[in-house]
């Protein structure tokens, strides 16, 4: 009998565990998707079926499956990670294979009613079969090198068959909170500093084996990051989609030009504007009091989920909401920093605004593992 | 497994610390992620307001209405007609083909149109409307509008384009407009925006292109709301602009038929001023050209066509044709002469039919001579050697001074195109010319308007304008700008004494009227119309010995471009002239029979209301000239349209 389940029977039981659920945290994430809602209808000219409602749609089933997933104990969860792991790693093999590349980007198989995108599966399954991991791991040993080597295999193997799809985003999701968690976990500064400094020199080899056959970036991602670092030099070509967010961000001014009433997103000055550049239209619509709020709510779905983190003294549970909450960070650090022109366009869309169905589903499944371990948490 | 509580403990606090730190990190991104929010939307607001604004309003223009061009009495020549036309827009018509195929079925429209009008909706963007017939009748017109429904996509439009009712009278006088091109850009500072609008049209020659500012008018404004694919969104403000300004010409619209007209199939120009105030009153210049076939964009083989005729129906022969003027230069080499005092107007000189010169015989046109003659006779008789005696006295400097004031080697300032200065040699200008000097040949061929001395057809008005008035009468072609009426340049005296005038008019009237007048048989009865005037021959061509030797070939017989010029000058009344007249048929043969007779016709329509009444012909014409008048096929009064022709 472990020690999670040994204090697990002051746990709640029954229809009970609703009550004993996070509801701030549910609140918030249910608010910041209606926002979401509104900016799909303005962005489709007032339509609500073009995109709101669909999302809606998407929307509901993903809380009911939060719900679900929220109401099973997390120790049994925690006994499906490495089957979870295993069977993701695999669909990415193979979809490697067998896959069907759109946009140039995401790679997915069609089963027919659904979408498949293993790529997202992965988002959450590395972060517990990693939580598995180092709450299995005496964490006196967490910086032994070999023991630092096993989660980092975990990591790198998928992010390398994403990275090859080739999903650049995605890839530096996963890395970014697989690294998170192996932070949380206690895995000695050093090893981050180490990476840090192959991070560096792996940018100076990027550019400087440009053009030559050993280059590691495709053409277009080259092309990405030298638009990223001159968007003035073709405001009609590729820099084309960041200059005209900046100007979207900034003639929103204040508090913005008001809801419907965004010319660069009305007249179809902005890319992507229901994807990836959402916030624009938010931020042109309802200016720097919109846009902040909407990074306040953020930045307190967050903090809910640390607190929750902080507050439960299962290990496992711990690493899972911290490793949840580092991947819908970094999404929406990523996103902003790349649509106010502070980061290279690599497609990584908005959490909970973007409209996009699978990333939706996968993310309210997150939170409903969030919700598991906060509910069956230890008392 | 059963941990030691402690280590658990410690291992909690280690994952306690490290959420702090990342909660930290984490807040400190945040904290960027606003900071950047706020300099974007607070700090650089202005400026990315200002950007939002130029991507959204454009400026387009609206083109202003082109300004009409009349003649003298208000007569439409140029105007602007509804161009009925029908276009597609590819969004609203889904199957293009489809809906273009059901259009063909209802309006003119051959396969190829078809095709060409479906590759190019299918090239451009789906919202741009592209127009696939023009200048419909009324009827096919709305034949498309009543069968819209059936016609998705596809809008009945209208529009305005250039139209030149009077199409052949005034296609060398008023010329034609056409799109903009590079060379037209070209040595322009400044352009105008409207000549960046696609197939805006502009003058290309002639009057149109001259006073294309007067007409052009001011561009209006108007601010659009655009996306980004360039679609319209709506129209936000509009500034009209001021329509292109009404030119009224100088000519008579009928008077410019008729000689039109009278011309033929003739190479031929006529050029008629008005003797009182220069006014350009016709300036006629055939075989003509529809110049409504260059607005619409004129077809390879029409073009060929009109390059390809040896009559050179392009060449507006009134400005741009240069020829010798024969012997209608005569008035010019007998007034320097007098002028200079080497004669009087009694002089006379023997005429043997010829003279000797350096070894060398200079032929009078009549073989056996015509003995003694005066100014007068040698002017009505056109005797040759008369003229090369008195050159020889006067030399060419004073001829060249006396043709210059009377008009010739000048370029007048009329807005047309192509204006030749002639040439109207003396010593200095074959030095500079030809590096040679002036021989007393050149001087003795000069005499009778052959040689170097070149004219145009209204180089030739002018100076019989001069002669008749006494006055500098300087061609006029804008009456009214705007319905204001333009100022009539001063005529001063011409520094001519009158009575050598008198004396040259006199020859002049001689010729027309005495008995022994080369133009006798063009004589105006009607005694309030008498015309004087002078004939002209001019070779083209020289005669060698050989032919010389074989007696005179009559151009009858010699391939039409050898044959020589006919030239005519003349003016009517001549007791109070109102109009002078020039007239030269290319290869016509002789000017007393290819060109007087058209001068006569001419000036007498000038001086009639309409048609010349017969009691104006000698009385043994009558007959020929009312078959003749009769089958002119004059225009309509009042349709402007050319009459049928019938097939007999």
């Amino acid at each position: 009998m472990s020690f999670l389940e040994h204090r697990v029977k002051f746990a709640p039981t029954g229809i009970r565990k609703i009550l004993y659920m996070n509801w701030p945290l549910v609140l918030l994430v249910t608010a910041v998707a209606s926002v979401g809602f509104l900016m799909l209808y303005s962005i489709a000219g007032g339509n609500i079926e073009t995109w709101a409602r669909p999302q809606m749609e998407r929307f509901g089933v993903g809380l009911v499956l939060m719900f679900i997933v929220a109401m099973i104990p997390i120790w049994f969860w925690r006994s499906m990670s490495g089957v979870a792991y295993i069977v993701a790693f695999l669909l990415l093999i193979v979809v490697e294979f067998f896959g069907t590349v759109g946009m140039g980007a995401q790679r997915w198989i069609d089963l027919g009613f659904i979408r498949l995108q293993p790529s997202e599966m992965m988002k959450f399954t590395l972060v517990m079969l990693l939580a598995v991991y180092y709450d299995w791991l005496d964490p006196k040993l967490v910086s032994r090198p070999l023991y630092v080597l096993i989660p980092v295999l975990m990591i790198v193997s998928p992010t390398v068959l994403v990275l090859m799809q080739p999903n650049l985003g995605t890839s530096l999701m996963l890395l970014l909170a697989g690294a998170t968690v192996m932070f949380v976990a206690g895995v000695s500064l050093w090893y981050f500093g180490a990476v840090l400094a192959l991070g560096v020199s792996a940018v100076v080899g990027v550019f400087t084996l440009r053009g030559t056959p050993w280059q590691f970036l495709h053409d277009y991602q080259y092309k990405r990051i030298d638009t990223f670092l001159d968007p003035a030099a073709a405001p009609l070509g590729a820099g084309y989609n960041i200059m005209q967010a900046k100007i979207a961000l900034g003639s929103g001014g204040w508090s913005g030009k008001g809801f419907m009433q965004g010319t660069q997103s009305r007249l179809n000055f902005l890319p992507e504007k229901h994807t990836d550049f959402i916030f624009t239209t938010l931020a042109e619509e309802f200016g720097f009091v919109g846009a902040f709020s909407l990074l306040a709510l953020y930045a307190l779905i967050i903090g809910f989920c640390l607190v929750a983190a902080w507050q439960n003294r299962d290990r496992f549970s711990s690493l899972l909401i911290i490793g949840v909450a580092a991947n819908f960070f970094f999404y929406i650090a990523v996103n902003l920093s790349m649509v106010m022109g502070m980061a290279p366009v690599v497609g990584v869309p908005l959490p909970l605004l973007s409209y996009g169905g699978s990333a939706m589903m996968v993310l309210l499944v997150g939170f409903g593992l969030v919700q598991s371990a906060h509910v069956h948490r230890p008392r | 497994m059963r941990r030691n509580p402690r280590d658990t403990e410690e291992s909690n606090r280690t994952l306690n610390r490290r959420t702090l730190m990342l909660g930290g990190a984490m807040g400190a991104m945040v904290a960027v992620l606003g900071a950047r929010m706020r300099y974007l939307q607070v700090d650089q607001a202005d400026e990315f307001k200002l950007l939002a604004e130029e991507n959204r309003i454009n400026i387009r223009l609206i083109p202003p209405v082109r300004g009409l061009i009349q003649d003298r009495n208000g007569k439409v020549i140029a105007g602007s007609e509804q161009n009925y036309r029908v276009v597609i827009t590819r969004e609203a018509a889904g199957d293009v083909e489809l809906v273009l195929r059901r259009l063909a079925t209802i309006i003119p429209m051959t396969a190829e149109e078809l095709q060409s009008s479906v590759e190019e909706v299918n090239a451009l963007s789906a919202f741009v409307p592209v127009t696939v017939a023009e200048r419909l009748s009324w009827d096919d017109f709305s034949k498309v509008a009543i069968n819209a429904p059936a016609l998705p996509g596809v809008v009945p439009e209208v529009g305005q384009s250039r139209r030149y009712p009077l199409d052949t009278d005034f296609a060398h006088v008023v010329g034609y407009v056409g799109p903009v091109s590079e060379k037209d850009l070209e040595g322009l500072e400044n352009p105008d925006p409207l000549l960046k609008i696609p197939k805006f049209q502009i003058g290309k020659i002639g009057v149109e292109k001259w006073m294309e500012d007067t007409l052009r008018g001011e561009a209006g404004t108007k601010r659009i709301e655009v996306n980004s694919a360039g679609r319209v969104m709506r129209e936000l403000e509009r500034q009209e602009g001021d329509p292109g300004t009404d030119i009224r010409l100088t000519i008579d619209a009928d008077l410019q038929n008729f000689a039109q007209v009278r011309l033929g199939t003739e190479s031929a120009a006529v050029v008629v001023i008005d003797v009182t105030n220069g006014d350009i009153v016709c300036c006629a210049s055939a075989p003509s050209f529809d110049p409504n076939l260059f607005v619409r964009g004129i077809s390879h083989t029409d073009y060929k066509a009109l390059m390809d005729n040896d009559h050179r129906p392009l060449a507006n022969k009134t400005v741009s044709g240069a020829y010798p003027p024969g012997s209608t230069f005569k008035m010019v080499t007998a007034l320097a002469a007098l002028e200079a005092g080497v004669i009087d107007t009694n002089h006379t000189v023997y005429c043997p039919g010829y003279l000797e010169f350096g070894g060398r015989r200079f032929h009078c046109h009549s073989r056996g001579g015509h003995g003694r003659v005066g100014l007068t006779e040698s002017l009505a008789k056109s005797c040759d050697v008369f003229y090369y005696d008195v050159a020889q006295k006067v030399g060419i400097d004073k001829m060249a001074e006396m043709g210059r004031k009377l008009g010739l080697g000048q370029k007048f300032d009329i807005p047309m195109s192509a204006i030749t200065e002639g040439i109207m040699p003396n010593k200095q200008w074959k030095l500079e010319r030809h590096k040679q000097d002036w021989r007393i040949g050149d001087t003795i061929n000069a005499s009778i308007g052959q040689g170097y001395v070149l004219t145009s057809p209204l180089q030739l008005a002018v100076m019989t304008a001069r002669i008749a008035s006494g006055r500098a009468v300087a061609p006029r072609l804008v009456r009214m700008v705007n319905d204001k009426e333009m100022p009539v340049p001063d005529a001063v005296p011409l520094e001519v004494p009158p009575e050598y005038l008198a004396a040259v008019r006199n020859g002049m009237y001689e010729v027309v009227n005495g008995e022994h007048g080369t133009a006798k048989s063009s004589r105006i009865v009607e005694p309030t119309m008498v015309m004087a005037g002078k004939t002209g021959t001019s070779q083209v061509r020289n005669i060698s010995k050989a032919e010389r030797d074989a007696g005179v070939i009559s151009n009858e017989d010699l391939p039409w471009n050898r044959r020589d010029h006919a030239l005519f000058v003349g003016f009517a009344p001549y007791d109070a002239p109102r109009y002078a007249v020039a007239v030269v048929v290319e290869h016509g043969g002789g000017g007393s029979t290819a060109a007087a007779p058209i001068a006569r016709d001419v000036i007498l329509r000038a001086l009639s209301e309409g048609l010349p009444s017969l009691d104006a012909y000698p009385s043994s014409q009558r007959g020929r000239i009312e078959t003749m008048l009769k089958e002119l096929p004059l225009r309509d009064p009042v349709t402007g349209q050319p009459p049928v022709m019938t097939e007999t």
